[in-house]
């Protein structure tokens, strides 16, 4: 279809494109095991970042609390998000349709630091008339996170449920089912694969989370990202090296499973 | 059992349906932004929180709203916010070019691989953007240090005799925001181009259309679409982009977003801080505003050709 001469060409700019988006995460890896401090200088493999990150009382507790908030931040997301978009692909016409379409979109077109604001103004104004919440932490941060992730869950929802035979609901309810059961028992299992998706993509937005999550959280609630900015905010620091590597560890695991599994489903099928 | 069921599936079913996403939009996104609204309308004062009331009872008991517009002239009189405003725009303008120059080529060439290669491929593109965004530009700041990757290499190599600043530079800047915002630009040129009817390339071909001269008069119209959608989910954005300015970006150099960061933080000046916040939001809605009419016209162009 295309010349040779070019074809060469364009496979060698892939490749080039391919090392482009892959050299700083091999470096980043590969660095996280050199003995010297000196993050770029190469003095010899070490295991020993680890062994001080294993012992980093403040990153293991913002770990922690960064898993806690993306569970229920997801789950959360999920569910806004999952009605959002069945409300938005399936109910054609009520009043307020696009008020809601615009309020489901728009967070993924706002700039991170306006809603943060935007936020952070809330919360301190609803804190003066309600006594609520009192100062920011875990809920305040979930908060913001599942508006934000309800966004994307929505977009995933809607595209699902857009590409979708709806003869088979159709059919469900000439049979007699209800509108509940119909949702419950051939709507619901149709979309789960999409539902399951939009659930991992909130879960892995809410845990990498820096700027919203610097308004919204309170000085005993730091999340794992937010740690990790105020340290390398000052420098390269070899600890985060070796943090970073455990991160591409696991986000390369389980998407190299999921994709796996996806396209040996994709294969049976 | 069935009673339940009979609940959600009446009217009652619809309404939570709707009503549960609105509340919560309502409370956590719509009424935010009101506020940020009403804020950018007060005075700044000192206290906690550092913001004056904008409405104030009277002694004879009317109410009496007072909207101080001082926070809005400050935009225009302070050369600063233009300034951060215009460089934001350039920067976002040359991310999106860097973007399309470089995705284009790598799009066009995964849309022309064998059907069995391509999902491996896209796979290939989409899973550093599953790392974690903050850890990809701490990354860069390795590689772009003085005595970072880069200069070794390039020192090592005898290319340059003493190292390049690039940290703390808008050509950082520039690099890094290009690499975070590829595959939004990658994917959507893919999907077009990968749709593209190739007959028509056969076309030209054998009207004798030599390949580059088919690659302009067809590929690339054909593409446009792609490259439209494309530019604005980089553009958009990149235009408030906080993270990449911050850590590699010169300090002397400031875009909006950080200008809205020190406001906030910095000079505790909210009112201020809000207004330039929300004088962002309505310049972006342009851009959006084009991507929505662009997006409604295709449907309807698709819907007329009965696709």
């Amino acid at each position: 279809m295309i010349a040779s001469k070019q074809a060469m060409a364009l496979t060698a700019f892939l490749i080039a494109g391919f090392a482009f988006l892959y050299l700083p995460i091999v470096t980043l890896v590969v660095y996280s095991f050199n003995a010297s401090p000196m993050v770029t200088i190469w003095t010899g493999v070490s295991t020993k970042w680890y062994g001080v990150l294993a012992h980093d009382e403040e990153i293991l507790r913002a770990a922690g609390l960064s898993i806690e908030v993306g569970l229920i931040s997801a789950t959360g997301a999920t569910v806004i998000g999952t009605l959002a978009g069945y409300a938005l692909s399936r109910f054609r016409r009520f009043h307020g349709r696009s008020l809601l379409m615009g309020m489901a979109m728009a967070p993924l077109l706002m700039p991170e630091i306006v809603s943060g604001i935007a936020l952070l103004l809330m919360f301190v104004g609803s804190e003066q008339i309600f006594d609520w919440p009192h100062g920011r932490g875990i809920i305040t941060i979930c908060a913001a996170h599942v508006t934000f992730c309800s966004a994307f869950v929505a977009i995933v929802i809607q595209s699902r449920l857009s590409g979708f035979d709806r003869s088979l609901e159709e059919a469900a309810l000439d049979l007699g089912a209800m509108p509940a059961t119909v949702f419950g028992l051939v709507t619901l299992p149709l979309i789960l694969p999409g539902i399951v998706a939009a659930w991992l993509l909130a879960f892995s937005l809410s845990i990498d989370d820096v700027v919203i999550s610097e308004f919204t959280s309170g000085p005993t609630s730091t999340t794992l990202p937010l740690v990790i900015f105020s340290r390398v905010h000052l420098g390269v620091s070899p600890e985060v090296n070796a943090l970073a590597t455990i991160i591409i560890a696991i986000v390369l695991t389980a998407t190299a499973l999921l994709t796996f599994v996806r396209l040996r489903r994709r294969s049976d099928a | 059992m069935t009673s339940v069921l009979r609940l959600f599936s009446g009217k009652w079913g619809r309404r939570i349906v709707i009503g549960t996403p609105y509340l919560w939009l309502g409370v956590f996104f719509l009424l935010p932004f009101l506020m940020t609204l009403k804020i950018a309308f007060s005075t700044s004062i000192v206290g906690i929180p550092p913001i004056g009331p904008i409405s104030t009872i009277t002694d004879d008991g009317a109410l009496q709203i007072t909207l101080h517009l001082e926070n809005w002239s400050y935009l225009f009189q302070d050369p600063m916010y233009v300034l951060a405003y215009g460089r934001s725009l350039l920067t976002a303008l040359i991310t999106t070019v860097l973007c399309l120059f470089i995705g284009y080529p790598m799009a066009y060439r995964i849309a022309r691989a064998t059907p069995g290669a391509r999902p491996l491929l896209l796979m290939l593109v989409i899973m550093p953007f599953w790392t974690s965004f903050l850890i990809r530009v701490y990354a860069w700041m390795g590689i772009l240090k003085d005595n970072g990757l880069l200069n070794n290499l390039l020192l090592t190599l005898g290319v340059i005799h003493q190292p390049l600043i690039l940290m703390n530079t808008q050509i950082a800047v520039y690099i890094v925001m290009a690499y975070a915002y590829l595959p939004f630009m990658l994917l959507p040129l893919y999907t077009t181009l990968e749709k593209m009817d190739l007959s028509l390339l056969e076309a030209a071909q054998d009207l004798g259309g030599r390949p580059f001269i088919s690659f302009l008069l067809v590929t690339l119209p054909l593409s446009l679409p792609g490259i439209i959608a494309g530019s604005l989910l980089v553009f958009i954005p990149a235009v408030g982009e906080f993270l990449i300015p911050t850590l590699v970006g010169s300090p002397g150099h400031q875009l909006i977003a950080s200008v809205i960061f020190d406001e906030f933080f910095s000079n505790r000046d909210w009112p201020t801080a809000s207004a330039v916040a929300t004088a962002v939001v309505l310049f972006l809605l342009l851009p959006i505003i084009l991507l929505v009419w662009l997006r409604n016209r295709n449907d309807s162009k698709l819907l007329a050709t009965g696709q």
